[in-house]
């Protein structure tokens, strides 16, 4: 696509303006998407209907009203916190999540940069969005705030491990950090997936990828650093209107970075369950979003059935489960290869 | 008196927490949970002394919903005029309260209702109690983390209320037991419609427990959170739910029956300690699942018990009761509901002091959540269910 661009405008800086816009436009579409697609899901659950009648059918809508209500809102900033850190907090969060984009291989044709170290990049400035929370929490000057603030650094810090752990067996058997080489490595029918080899080592680590992650993005059961019967809001109690929005919003595009990582890494990323069948630059975009959407699904179905953990519960999961089991499908699959050799 | 200058500038020795009585230490902070806070199930004030996400100390503030109900009641110009404000203490289950106080005033005027008015009483007591602890529960749910149940509840209770309404009109604040009687007679099909509920209900408690009741997360927060001695649930005379839940078969209605409850077969649950020690959070919340089967079972025998009468009949037009004073306790869904009523001989109510459950429930909060952790607190707090119309009245 890059070269594409290249050829047809031939200006580098609007080329690469371009390329980094691309996700934006995947990015604020599904966050309005999927606010509307949770409230159904949840509501469907819950023996109830959601929002029914923004927009005349089935509320859909009803975020795009949100959204005008929270740009019109008052910018509240309370008296008591730090102005500097409070207003640029969000914008961290919100660049630490968008970052991951940048290396996130939406179709064959398409990946923002072709970084040849693409998933360590990924894990690196994903960790960015901790130090967003913290800000907002510190910031806040609300106890409440800094408890959740501190939760999700503890949380998010200690989740990386196995996260980190999960992906580097799977580049053991992809033999590189490239996102696209991973993808290639999967190419061909569905049994060819990652999440299938090595099994069942890659199939555990791929569930262990997929409940950390849970962790690393704050929800449901390990949405400690928001649960609002204890701690309110967590860090963004105190904010309101367009602030608010704009963590909101890096919070389901973080949901959609971590679901669109264990898709390239354990579900074929772009390439089609039938092997060629369907498959090419826009068949590619239509299987990665739509393995991407699965996730979010799973995710949103756990919020709405799980209770939550409590804050020591839920480091002894990361700790005590974990770590110790992604080390075992590390060392299982490293074996493997040796064996195999 | 203005603060002395003196007081700017750093004190000598940090200041005292009232309530704690002593200073901070290093590494305390103080958070105030309240009034308004989502799980403080309504407006309670927790003073939380934490250390971290430790809490080293509870100091609850009641008192932001009193609105001087018993005051009020000295000033009505009779016994059937209270009714109203008995139905707003604990504004879940109304029919509970008036029924505690509609036994009491009859005993003190010497009133001997129809038996059908007994029943009727029972059945709305005991479908009262079930919507009283399904909100128990599906709060209780959402303060662990999960939303789903409560909404489940909330359907559930929905049968009950249109039950309620069509026998008084009402769906939240009945006025329907007066003393003497009803306000109304309950419609035609009453006793269908309360056996279909009954069909209805079993099933979506086993879904209830297959949903919240036992799921591994649910069990992890609040099996040996909170632990409630017996000796301690008794020195604090703690009743209901919490009680039974720490292992002391106590139920009024069967320890010391009123109205008819002497007629029905039921059993008394008590917490067994399953998944953790006897008395924890899981024990007292599965204790109120279990009680609302057996609401099921003394509301299906009353049903088909119920006998023919008119329900006014005994409804005094104007009495001056005698000079004297009477205590007469009932099992509200939160405990032991007591009225003390005190009457001069003139027709108004010279003293109606309640003994609320919950106040009482609520004050051993302290002696149970000392060391345990923020998320607990909620889990203890809404394990005692509190209602703070109650609390405070």
């Amino acid at each position: 696509m890059k070269e594409f661009l290249l050829e047809a405008l031939s200006n580098e800086i609007l080329v690469y303006s371009l390329m980094a816009i691309v996700p934006l436009l995947w990015v604020i579409p599904f966050a309005l998407f999927a606010v509307w697609w949770e409230r159904k899901i949840s509501a469907h659950m819950q023996d109830r209907l959601g929002p029914m009648r923004t927009g005349s059918w089935h509320g859909w809508a009803q975020t795009i009203a949100d959204i005008l209500k929270l740009i019109q809102k008052e910018d509240i900033i309370a008296s008591a916190a730090d102005r500097r850190l409070f207003k640029l907090a969000p914008y961290v969060v919100f660049a630490g999540s968008y970052a991951t984009y940048a290396a996130i291989p939406f179709s064959s044709a398409y990946v923002g940069s072709e970084l040849n170290i693409g998933i360590f990049y990924i894990i690196a400035v994903s960790s960015i969005v901790v130090i967003g929370l913290l800000m907002a929490g510190w910031a806040s000057n609300n106890k409440w705030s800094l408890l959740g603030a501190m939760r999700s650094a503890a949380q998010i810090v200690s989740y990386e491990v196995p996260v980190a752990l999960s992906i580097l067996a799977v580049i053991m058997v992809a033999g590189t950090l490239d996102m696209q080489a991973i993808n290639e490595a999967q190419s061909g029918p569905f049994w060819n997936w990652f999440v299938f080899q090595k099994f069942p080592f890659l199939f555990f680590g791929a569930a262990i990828y997929i409940v950390s992650s849970l962790a690393e993005v704050n929800r449901t059961p390990f949405d400690i650093p928001e649960a609002e019967s204890e701690l309110v809001g967590g860090y963004h109690t105190e904010y309101g209107g367009m602030r608010f929005a704009l963590l909101f919003l890096s919070e389901y595009a973080n949901m959609f970075a971590v679901s669109a990582v264990a898709t390239t890494l354990f579900f074929g990323g772009w390439n089609s369950p039938l092997g060629d069948v369907l498959s090419g630059p826009w068949w590619g975009a239509f299987w990665f979003l739509s393995k991407g959407m699965a996730f979010i699904f799973v995710q949103m179905w756990l919020r709405w059935t799980l209770p939550r953990l409590r804050v020591d519960q839920l480091m002894y999961v990361a700790w005590k489960v974990m770590i110790p089991f992604s080390f075992v499908v590390m060392f299982g699959v490293g074996l493997w290869i040796m064996l195999a050799s | 008196m203005t603060e002395p200058f003196v007081h700017d500038l750093a004190p000598a020795r940090p200041p005292t927490i009232p309530g704690l009585g002593r200073p901070l230490r290093d590494h305390e902070m103080v958070i105030s949970m309240g009034p308004q806070h989502p799980s403080t199930h309504g407006v309670l004030r927790l003073e939380l002394v934490v250390d971290g996400e430790i809490v080293v100390d509870v100091i609850p503030h009641m008192g932001y919903l009193h609105r001087c109900f018993e005051k009020h009641c000295e000033h009505m110009a009779n016994y059937q005029q209270v009714i109203p404000y008995v139905d707003r203490m604990d504004y879940v289950a109304a029919m509970n309260m008036e029924f505690g106080y509609v036994v009491a005033a009859e005993k003190l005027l010497g009133i001997r209702v129809p038996e059908r008015v007994e029943y009727i009483r029972v059945i709305m007591a005991e479908l009262s109690r079930i919507v009283s602890h399904l909100i128990a529960i599906g709060t209780y749910g959402m303060d662990i983390g999960a939303f789903t149940p409560f909404l489940y509840c909330m359907r559930d209770r929905e049968h009950v209320l249109d039950i309620f309404e069509r026998a008084c009109g009402a769906r939240l604040l009945y006025n329907y037991m007066w003393v003497g009687g009803l306000s109304h007679d309950v419609p035609v099909d009453f006793a269908e419609r309360v056996k279909a509920f009954c069909r209805y209900f079993r099933p979506n408690i086993k879904e209830l427990n297959d949903l919240l009741s036992h799921n591994k997360i649910f069990i992890e927060r609040t099996a040996n959170v909170g632990v409630l001695p017996q000796e301690v649930a008794i020195n604090y005379a703690c009743s209901g739910p919490i009680l039974r839940g720490s292992g002391v078969k106590w139920d009024l209605r069967k320890n010391d029956p009123y109205s008819v409850y002497d007629r029905f077969d039921f059993d008394i649950p008590v917490g067994r300690g399953e998944h953790g020690t006897v008395g924890d959070c899981w024990d007292r919340y599965m204790v109120r699942v279990r009680e609302m089967e057996q609401c099921l079972n003394i509301i299906e025998q009353a049903v088909d018990q119920l006998p023919e009468g008119n329900v006014q009949e005994a409804i005094p037009k104007r009495v001056r009761p005698p000079k004297g004073e009477l205590y007469l306790r009932t099992e509200s869904p939160k405990g032991e509901l007591g009225y003390y009523l005190v009457s001069d001989g003139t027709p108004s109510p010279f003293r109606v002091k309640v003994k609320s459950p919950c106040f009482v429930n609520l004050s051993a909060l302290p002696a149970i959540s000392r060391g345990a952790m923020i998320a607990d607190i909620v889990a203890i707090l809404g394990s005692i269910d509190i209602v703070l119309g109650e609390v405070d009245r």
